[in-house]
């Protein structure tokens, strides 16, 4: 099992300008080691659409990498997205998955089909290019600059351990700033407007 | 022989003079001649989903990537999209026009279909805007409906109240 902390160092060593877009858990982690702020855009509320605006951003920008970190029950919620991921196969595209078999925000229930489902298995069935999983960050921290040369659509299911949240969500009218502000950013850093 | 209200090509038209980029759809009943019309114009990248919730998330990464994209999705999808309106249209001020596929739509009342007794309450209830299309000379609607969502940097609603004719009969 990898630390989420171990796993966003790594994955930020291979960052280079990508666009990031993180959701739930992963977006805490993201904030503490991302060095290009103003090209992260962290779904809060999302009921699983990372993928999905990360997608929007692949097809729009195909010259930029986009890296989307999404958690297992997220993807649940948002399964069908590997097939329309894939029927776009966007070289840039690598969505890396957070398995750690829970709904961490929520205090740690089980996700349906947990301990069973290969998300791996599930991406390549869909028609991604490739798809790996790990469970040890020193192979990860190996094999992520090959897979990251390669192009997309690429699935990286990180077996996680779970880290559950010490207070409520943060949800004030300051929070719920951000994710527009984000979205603003990221068009105004690769627009230019 | 079949009378032509609203032709596809006609709102194709209006989506090349907007700068429209990409179309996101979930193709239904009443859309299948506008599909068809979209693929044809060969401007505009269509993008299939499995589900319309993926729809807006998908507008939303497209526009913070500098694009114009539209959504095209029926009534039901909208509903089964609301989430993800909340979220990521409403929630994050996104400048986006929808396309809706009013089914059900009856303009003398007497409607069966709860997918088109709900629609134009359930889009008061969440304030998105809205513009309806039965006509070639409602057209002109549509540019009303882009200006709308540029000004308020809100999603608005183009709701099609008929089929799209088959133009080539």
């Amino acid at each position: 099992m990898i630390e989420y902390g171990d796993a966003v160092k790594v994955i930020s060593k291979e960052r280079g300008d990508a666009v990031v877009i993180t959701t739930m858990t992963q977006s805490g982690f993201w904030g503490q080691v991302s060095t290009h702020k103003n090209l992260d855009i962290g779904i809060a509320n999302g009921m699983g659409k990372a993928s999905s605006v990360g997608l929007g951003v692949a097809l729009g920008r195909p010259d930029r990498k986009v890296i989307v970190l999404d958690g297992d029950g997220s993807l649940l919620m948002n399964l069908g997205s590997l097939v329309t991921v894939a029927g776009q196969q966007p070289a840039n595209f690598y969505h890396f998955v957070f398995d750690n078999g829970v709904y961490a925000i929520t205090g740690g229930q089980p996700v349906p089909g947990h301990e069973m489902v290969d998300y791996a298995g599930l991406a390549r069935a869909a028609g991604y290019r490739n798809a790996y999983s790990f469970a040890d960050v020193e192979t990860l921290a190996t094999e992520l600059p090959g897979i990251m040369a390669k192009p997309g659509p690429v699935l990286v299911n990180i077996k996680s351990k779970t880290v559950l949240p010490r207070g409520p969500v943060d949800q004030t009218w300051e929070s719920n700033k951000r994710m527009p502000a984000a979205l603003r950013a990221v068009r105004k850093t690769l627009t230019g407007s | 022989m079949q009378e032509i209200r609203l032709r596809a090509s006609g709102i194709v038209n209006e989506l090349v003079r907007e700068g429209i980029t990409h179309v996101i759809t979930l193709p239904d009943s009443e859309t299948k001649f506008m599909y068809d019309a979209i693929r044809k114009a060969g401007d505009i990248t269509v993008v299939p989903v499995c589900r319309e919730g993926e729809a807006i998330p998908i507008a939303a990464g497209l526009w913070a990537a500098g694009k114009k994209p539209v959504v095209i999705i029926q009534n039901s999808g909208l509903y089964e999209s609301g989430d993800a309106l909340r979220g990521l249209g409403i929630g994050v001020n996104l400048p986006v026009v929808m396309f809706i596929g009013y089914r059900g739509y009856k303009r003398h009342g007497d409607t069966p279909d709860t997918a088109a007794r709900f629609l134009e309450p359930y889009l008061h209830t969440w304030g998105v805007p809205f513009y309806l299309l039965e006509y070639d000379s409602d057209l002109d609607r549509i540019p009303m409906a882009f200006k709308h969502a540029a000004r308020d940097s809100t999603p608005v609603a183009v709701l099609v109240g008929v089929e799209y004719a088959d133009e080539s009969v």
